[in-house]
């Protein structure tokens, strides 16, 4: 008898919430879930289609979890009623993990910190960026509001078991760079559809080493890229996040030896710069130092689910302190989360950003999908630690948002237009 | 499923859901308003150039970016009958079908359609004919279970199948 291939994770996750031993790319399966989320853009579409079911019965309220962040502090009139439908919604089922004002924070930065993801989940969330929680080990994955509401009915959701493309990093990264330059990187050797419908998983030396943050950003990313999810393996750094986090008990699951997949990139790190993606598309990736021409900025978004937790405020508070935002440049910072604000502030970060000229503001998705709080006017452009530079992103469409990371981001409100650290004379982090 | 009969508004590869809708309309889940704003940012003369019935074609990767299911509503609701793309999405794909927008993937009738151009497509038996340019393709049947969800009215009604429940919708 031929001999069957191993399993890869993702292969692996599926298979353990279906109760079965094995399991291969292409099965189409109907799993349990573990959470699932919404937010105040697509949760009132969900909401909307679940009550015309007329069924008022929820699978189980404590598997819900409502973040208001996109459009808030509510932007206008209808960006209000719309928050105010998922706060009913949320007392009439007595949803628990409902968030908005000062409990509230970008989702994909709030739920791993709050510990409601966990290894070996399966999250469905109304927000393509769900798959960040593939930085945990969970197969977690963006679908629409219908399919949602379909999984507050059910407690279940289908999926066609995808295949996977194997990353493996290694060498040493260079100074300031990041797996948000890891990721850019992939993405623009691979495309924006280099991984449509598949899982990518995340390996090696590299990968083992990055914190919690930078690898929930590489995870985030995997959309951009077309994938279903971007998944790394938990380990003692994932565990050490998760301590006193974590409400629920994981389980830690590995893909096998023999895995099935159906390719292995591998990419020498120590070749990766500083990177940018420039409009349009996230895949339109450049190493900055290869710019070439001076691009002028007119404002910087520190922020998002991609790029707004604590870690990633440091990096920009290491080039920002003692340095003054360019007068040409409106540099707005946004922690990700109330935690990362507070942190913010007790370590001194927001002093130093102040003293720079930078501007604050609570946390919010705002300006990275041109909802409000930094909107672009005709032919402005904008460095971003965003995750999406589409035609009208951030605002007018004619105007240009350049993805990069934060070291990036924070040099360049400085310099006033898109370089590095290096170039204000900061060889290394440290 | 019905024959449809429209014609041809023709965009580009990745065509993606800010484009689709853009985000500064999302503060609304009225499809008659969102239908309005569809693909403005591409073309901002589009929802009232569209007739009932036309056919939205585009390249690879349609409907990337974000997860909002107003884009394949925007769409149904400007009055585009079907989109056939060379590829899709996932998300994308998954909304189209729980919303109900008729999608196909037929890459070379994709890459060959020009605005304008006359299409007759024929989902159940996988035909269209470009009766602009007198050609017939051929595509991939849509797959069992999706059929199936179709067939039932749409993901909500499949689901509601198991449910004993006895509500109109």
């Amino acid at each position: 008898m031929k001999s069957r291939k191993g399993m890869t994770l993702a292969e692996k996750i599926l298979a353990r919430k279906l109760g079965v031993k094995y399991l291969t790319a292409g099965e189409l399966v109907e799993v349990p879930v573990d959470l699932t989320l919404a937010n105040d853009i697509t949760a009132p579409l969900a909401i909307k289609v679940f009550e015309s079911t007329c069924i008022n019965r929820i699978f189980d309220p404590e598997k819900i979890a409502l973040v208001m962040d996109h459009f808030t502090p509510n932007k206008d009139i209808k960006s209000a009623e719309q928050v105010r439908i998922c706060r009913e919604f949320a007392k009439k089922y007595g949803i628990k993990h409902y968030y908005e004002g000062g409990a509230c924070g970008i989702e994909h930065a709030l739920l791993p910190e709050l510990g409601l993801v966990l290894p070996g989940d399966v999250v469905i969330g109304a927000d393509s960026h769900t798959c960040t929680y593939g930085a945990l080990g969970a197969f977690a994955t963006g679908v629409g509001s219908t399919d949602l509401a379909a999984a507050w009915l059910t407690g279940r959701t289908w999926f066609k078991v995808p295949e996977t493309i194997k990353f493996v990093y290694y060498g040493k990264l260079k100074p300031w760079v990041t797996g948000k330059d890891l990721i850019l990187y992939t993405i623009g050797d691979i495309g924006v559809d280099g991984a449509l419908y598949k899982a990518m998983e995340f390996t090696g030396e590299v990968i083992s080493k990055l914190n919690m943050s930078e690898r929930m950003t590489m995870a985030n990313m995997a959309i951009e890229a077309g994938a279903k999810v971007g998944l790394m393996i938990a380990d003692e750094i994932t565990l050490s996040y998760l301590k006193g986090r974590a409400q629920r008990d994981s389980v830690i699951l590995y893909p096998d030896e023999d895995a099935n997949y159906i390719e292995v990139k591998e990419y020498d790190v120590s070749k990766i710069d500083l990177m940018v993606s420039l409009p349009h598309l996230p895949s339109n990736t450049k190493a900055v130092k290869d710019l070439g021409e001076k691009i002028y900025i007119h404002q910087v978004v520190i922020g998002s689910c991609t790029n707004g937790r604590y870690e990633d405020l440091k990096i920009a508070a290491k080039i920002l302190k003692g340095r003054k935002v360019n007068p040409n440049v409106r540099c707005i910072i946004i922690p990700a989360t109330p935690w990362t604000y507070k942190q913010a502030l007790k370590n001194g970060l927001l002093e130093i950003f102040i003293e720079a000229g930078a501007i604050i503001s609570p946390p919010t998705c705002g300006p990275c999908l041109g909802g409000h709080m930094g909107i672009l006017a005709k032919g402005e452009r904008a460095v971003a630690t965003t995750n999406r530079n589409f035609v009208g992103r951030m605002g007018h469409p004619e105007s240009e948002v350049y993805l990069a990371g934060p070291a990036v981001a924070a040099a360049s409100a400085v310099l006033g237009y898109i370089g590095t650290p290096e170039e204000l004379g900061l060889k290394e982090p440290n | 499923m019905e024959k449809i009969k429209g014609r041809v508004w023709k965009f580009g590869d990745n065509i993606d859901t800010d484009v689709i809708i853009p985000a500064r309309y999302l503060n609304t889940t009225d499809p008659e308003e969102l239908g309005k704003h569809c693909m403005e940012d591409a073309d901002p003369e589009f929802s009232n150039k569209v007739k009932r019935g036309d056919v939205l074609v585009a390249g690879k990767n349609f409907g990337c970016g974000s997860s909002r299911e107003h884009a394949p509503i925007a769409i149904k609701a400007s009055g585009i009958a079907c989109v056939v793309a060379e590829s899709f999405a996932r998300i994308f794909y998954r909304n189209a079908f729980n919303t109900g927008l008729l999608i196909l993937e037929a890459p070379e009738c994709a890459r060959e359609a020009e605005t304008g151009d006359e299409l007759e497509i024929f989902p159940e038996e996988g035909r269209i004919i470009n009766l602009t340019k007198n050609k017939t393709y051929y595509f991939k049947p849509i797959p069992e279970f999706m059929k199936k969800i179709l067939e039932d009215g749409g993901l909500i009604p499949h689901i509601m199948k198991t449910f004993q429940a006895s509500c109109n919708i």
